[in-house]
């Protein structure tokens, strides 16, 4: 097997993609807003970190470092992690949690299907079992975003000050870089920016729906697929997520 | 003396038949459509199982229960296969299994994507209540009729 530096990327950023999303979804265990809720934003977090575990175990025999997926997971610091900024950001309340899966949602369902026809198998098998969960949840996020932003007053002022929050963020997800472009040439992705009209088709669907405004604004943060600069708050969520394997190293039960 | 019996697959296949899933135990593990392959060689037992969800945390349960469900039979030299292509799809849930689902009041799963009726009074007048429920493979609904709410195996 190759150790590829770029393929070891590639499977970072799926992975952690999942994880810190998942991670903060789990953030809600025991706190929805309705019993149903709760259920459904656990269970999203259960898919999306096993997800990661399939991914970040790829990343780890490739890498060929004698580490696993979950010392990826546990033992790794905020600048070695390579998600996106906008899954990093914290819930807020209950409207920016949903926008912000909505938001990655629009992007991984089109993306993990079309990994379905990657070269590398891995790729490919990964993507088809994570993609038939991926399609409940956008179905159930892009439905939410509607009930809240087409909902009462107060619902849909949450909901446009979340999306003044988390639009700046969006970009960073279908911009591509000199990973994007390897495994482009390789056939094992198509280049995110390929995306783009099929996030532009959903997202503009259910706004539409929501009567949100779409924002004008390009502009996009970015440093977190590349590593180059998280937001302050990854390493908070480290701090929590890790914090048993820091402190107890190898604990199981 | 023991005389050294050689084992079948289709035994293997038998025996699994009484490992139940954790979650559901009504249904068996082979009913669930997890088991996608058992071979034996000699003594060696290689059975393939593929996760129903990525995140499921019943796998490792299974995992185990299959272990010692050999281990009771004697076959003491079980390889455990995860296999994750093609991914698993509620189509390869039995019919038998899909039948005691529904007598144990889980809505099988059907193609059009939502229940065809209540399990307990039969009405097909039953609505949505979450796409997510008590189990990553489970929708919560409703039956409009006899008013008792009830989980969906939901398709994948």
């Amino acid at each position: 097997m190759s150790s590829d530096p770029h393929l070891v990327e590639f499977f970072l950023r799926q992975g952690d993609n999942a994880l810190v999303l998942g991670h903060r979804l789990s953030e809600w265990c025991g706190m929805g807003p309705a019993l149903e809720e709760d259920i459904a934003l656990t269970n999203t977090a259960l898919d999306l970190i096993g997800q990661s575990k399939l991914w970040l175990a790829h990343a780890a025999e490739i890498e060929g470092a004698d580490r696993s997926a979950d010392d990826l997971a546990f033992l790794r610091d905020a600048y070695d992690f390579r998600n996106v900024l906008l899954l990093e950001v914290p819930n807020a309340d209950y409207g920016r949690t949903m926008l912000r899966e909505f938001f990655f949602d629009a992007f991984q369902l089109p993306w993990l299907k079309a990994l379905t026809d990657s070269t590398d198998d891995r790729v490919a098998e990964v993507a088809a079992k994570s993609a038939k969960e991926a399609a409940y949840h956008l179905e159930r996020s892009a439905e939410t975003v509607i009930a809240l932003g087409d909902g009462t007053d107060e619902s849909h002022a949450k909901m446009m000050a979340a999306l003044d929050y988390l639009w700046p963020y969006v970009g960073e997800m279908m911009v591509d870089d000199d990973v994007d472009h390897a495994m482009a040439e390789a056939g094992v992705a198509p280049l995110p920016s390929a995306m783009r009209p099929a996030w532009d088709d959903t997202v503009n669907a259910t706004f539409r729906e929501a009567q949100l405004p779409r924002p004008d604004t390009k502009f996009a943060h970015a440093g977190g697929r590349n590593g180059f600069r998280h937001t302050e708050h990854l390493g908070h969520m480290l701090a929590q997520m890790q914090v048993l394997q820091r402190s107890h190293p190898g604990a199981t039960w | 003396m023991v005389e050294a019996v050689s084992i079948s697959e289709a035994q293997v296949w038998n025996w699994l038949e009484d490992v139940p899933d954790p979650e559901i135990p009504v249904i068996s593990v082979v009913d669930l459509g997890v088991i996608r392959n058992v071979d034996v060689r000699g003594d060696d037992v290689t059975v393939t199982i593929t996760p129903t969800y990525s995140g499921c945390p019943a796998m490792s349960m299974i995992s185990l229960d299959i272990e010692l469900a050999l281990a009771r039979k004697g076959v003491n030299k079980v390889a455990l296969k995860t296999q994750l292509a093609p991914a698993w799809t509620t189509d390869w849930m039995s019919s038998k299994g899909r039948a005691r689902l529904e007598d144990y009041g889980i809505a099988p799963p059907q193609p059009a994507g939502g229940p065809k009726r209540c399990p307990h009074c039969k009405s097909a007048n039953v609505q949505r209540v979450s796409q997510f429920g008590s189990t990553a493979c489970k929708a919560q609904w409703r039956c409009n009729d006899c008013l008792e709410p009830f989980d969906y195996f939901k398709c994948l």
